[in-house]
């Protein structure tokens, strides 16, 4: 029996392989014909969260992606381009499989992601392997580019940006007398909230949670007695909604500043809009929502009349740069990798100039941070954090 | 190490952490229930929690609440929170019956040995909050702030809310009626009998089956109640919200002695306090890890916990 099943077995996997060959022959000839017209049934990835606890931030990121495929696909109807998800859920310990059968996976060619910084740490050392050329449009965390990983290429910049800006806000625009901070011990959290230390000077108090920590009563007695006027929290939407509501039943009157990890509508679902009002939120980024060209317009066509979401106009780009690529003929990884690693053009949506250092880093001119606002239940645009 | 934090905060510590110890301790029942008749951790109660949470915030919708909306006033409030409490305790019970049905009473048919057992009710869990987890897409879910928390009065300096002496006060009186409960009434006696010796139990005439199924329902009821005030203090629940305060809970049983009910409650009122001023005093991330190692080095002196394992030999 087991022998029958074996001979089954390779069976399918043999003829899997001779039509799979004969697939692959038959688009090289076809690129062959037309000199330098793209190859055919390329795949990118879109490596984020796609459920879970952060979905809301990468389900906006993977609709970006998935607006740049679909339009290009439209354009080259016999030759189109797939996109292949990986919904790691935020989660560095379900990165590494699905690392892998992206690697594993010939087809992929490109990934945009991975969306966060730890699984970042886990999954980009698998595509270095591969040479399979990434563009996070999100993981901010300073020493992913300093990995001496080739692959590695960021589309915003990074937490020393961020953080300082944030900083610089709680300082300069917020005039903070009193500063509380404390992150959730992710790489990306605590990566931040040092950032912020070091533009604030002495803080109020500082303390640490965990991601997954629901019952925040210890941290919130310390914060309502150290009396502060402004947290700084590093860490994600689900822990900040929470942390912010506990604090607010407790009479805290402050107002609480947190990063691009919170910069969510989901943080606003998690804390209810009494709450969550008046809140600030920082980006290494341009409104979405005040995007160029007619990004806006298509992305509400294309997803159910939603607004775009934090980064959902970097992906778009970023996603853009893999499409050029494989338009021009580049359809193995290195070729791609070389690709995106020389190019410096503006994109579309962001009108950032996409033009990378040899680390990966978007070139530091480009980079910009604004300060959001909670505003009646909306995450909307305040202003443009000034450079220092 | 930081003193100051500790001192200073001292009394708002115990407070908050009375309250997260008075849910801890109404879960920990479900586990010392179920351990002191069945010789048995469930560790799906954890998810018999969830399913509380979860059924709570369905009846607040459907009243006609979500997260933004305003505290009502206090004629719908009470009738808010009556109806989530019926429907928590009853789903909770329902999700506990279902698991002893599906999942234990098959096995002790067949006299499985305890490792059997032990990995069904972790398979159970399993299956449960991932149903949910497939369900809701792993979301979390913010829920409206029914009671406005105000405070009532202060001691040393630290407010006591409204919210935290409801929680308190649903907790005591759980507590004492489930205590009477066991020890006075008929079907009490009947579950502290097969504790102490089920064959023996059998043969005076009390049915097994019938005793096994109420520990299950009362630790249900105990665990949507639990849920309720949870809803109401935190407002928030995810698929996997029981996995940690399982874990707590269980530790709470064990460490007050598993197996007696008054030991939950002061285990759990320990083990809540213990971590909040671990928490002062080393930082928040080091509340878990304290919690934990308190439990180790007390078991370390006291193997069978504070109170003793002791449901059917209390007032037997």
């Amino acid at each position: 029996m087991r022998q029958k099943l074996a001979r089954v077995l390779s069976g399918v996997a043999i003829s899997a392989l001779v039509f799979g060959g004969a697939a692959a022959c038959k688009a090289d000839s076809g690129s062959e014909g037309g000199g330098s017209s793209a190859a055919c049934d390329l795949k990118l990835g879109f490596f984020g969260p796609l459920t879970g606890d952060a979905a809301g931030l990468g389900i906006h990121m993977r609709n970006g992606t998935k607006l740049a495929i679909d339009q290009y696909n439209k354009e080259n109807a016999d030759c189109k381009v797939n996109l292949e998800e990986y919904d790691s859920q935020g989660d560095p310990a379900k990165a590494a499989p699905l690392a892998q059968k992206a690697a594993s996976d010939t087809k992929v060619v490109g990934i945009v992601g991975p969306a966060f910084s730890g699984e970042s740490e886990v999954a980009d050392p698998i595509f270095n392997q591969v040479s399979l050329p990434i563009i996070t449009p999100s993981a901010t965390r300073p020493s992913l580019s300093t990995k001496g990983w080739k692959i590695f290429h960021r589309g915003v910049g990074n937490d020393t940006s961020q953080g300082p800006a944030a900083g610089r806000y709680i300082k300069n625009v917020m005039k903070a007398q009193k500063v509380y901070v404390v992150d959730d011990q992710s790489a990306y959290g605590a990566g931040l909230v040092d950032e912020v230390k070091k533009i604030i000077g002495t803080v109020a108090g500082e303390d640490k949670v965990q991601v997954k920590q629901t019952n925040f009563s210890a941290v919130v007695t310390k914060i309502v007695g150290s009396g502060a006027d402004v947290l700084f929290f590093g860490g994600y939407y689900t822990e900040a909604g929470l942390l912010l509501k506990q604090l607010k039943g407790a009479g805290w009157k402050g107002t609480m500043v947190a990063g691009d990890g919170v910069n969510d509508a989901n943080f606003i679902s998690v804390a209810g809009q009494q709450v969550a009002e008046g809140t600030i939120l920082t980006c290494p980024c341009a409104p979405a929502t005040a995007a160029k060209g007619t990004f806006v317009t298509d992305y509400k066509a294309a997803f159910e009349n939603a607004e775009p979401g934090t980064y959902a106009d970097v992906s778009y780009d970023i996603t853009k740069i893999f499409l050029e690529g494989i338009k021009s003929g580049k359809a193995s990884r290195e070729d791609l990798l070389a690709f995106v690693k020389a190019y410096n053009k503006a994109g579309g949506a962001t009108g950032v100039t996409y033009k990378f250092e040899g680390t990966g880093e978007l070139d530091p001119a480009q980079v910009l941070v604004w300060a959001f606002k909670v505003n009646a239940g909306k995450v909307v645009p305040d202003i443009e954090i000034p450079k220092a | 190490m930081n003193f100051d934090e500790l001192v200073g905060n001292f009394p708002a510590l115990t407070i908050t952490g009375l309250e997260q110890g008075a849910i801890y301790a109404l879960v920990a029942l479900g586990y010392t229930l179920v351990y002191g008749v069945l010789r048995l951790i469930n560790f799906a109660h954890s998810e018999v929690f969830m399913v509380g949470t979860f059924t709570a915030l369905w009846t607040w919708e459907a009243l006609g609440y979500n997260q933004n909306s305003p505290s009502p006033a206090f004629g719908p409030l009470l009738l808010a929170l009556l109806a989530g409490l019926a429907v928590a305790a009853i789903a909770s019970a329902a999700t506990a019956v279902t698991v002893e049905l599906v999942a234990y009473r098959p096995l002790r048919r067949r006299n499985a040995p305890p490792l059997a057992f032990l990995i069904t009710a972790i398979g159970a869990s399993f299956v449960l909050a991932e149903s949910f987890g497939i369900g809701t897409a792993r979301a979390p879910f913010g829920m409206p702030t029914l009671i406005k928390s105000e405070t009532v009065f202060t001691v040393f300096g630290a407010g006591v809310t409204n919210v935290q002496l409801l929680i308190l006060g649903v907790t005591l009186v759980m507590m004492v009626g489930l205590d009477q409960f066991v020890n006075r009434s008929r079907l009490g006696r009947g579950i502290r009998a097969v504790a102490q010796d089920a064959d023996t139990a059998a043969l005076m005439g009390v049915n097994k089956n019938r005793v096994i199924l109420l520990v299950f329902v009362l630790g249900g009821i105990m665990a949507g109640v639990a849920a309720l005030l949870w809803n109401v203090r935190y407002g928030y629940t995810k698929f996997n919200i029981g996995f940690l305060i399982g874990l707590k809970a269980f530790a709470a049983a064990v460490l007050g002695g598993i197996g007696n009910l008054r030991g939950a409650l002061l285990g759990g009122l320990l083990l809540g306090v213990a971590e909040n001023y671990a928490a002062g005093l080393f930082g928040g991330d080091w509340k878990d890890f304290t919690g934990f190692v308190l439990l180790v080095v007390l078991l370390m002196f006291r193997p069978t916990g504070l109170l003793g394992e002791s449901l059917g030999r209390a007032r037997a």
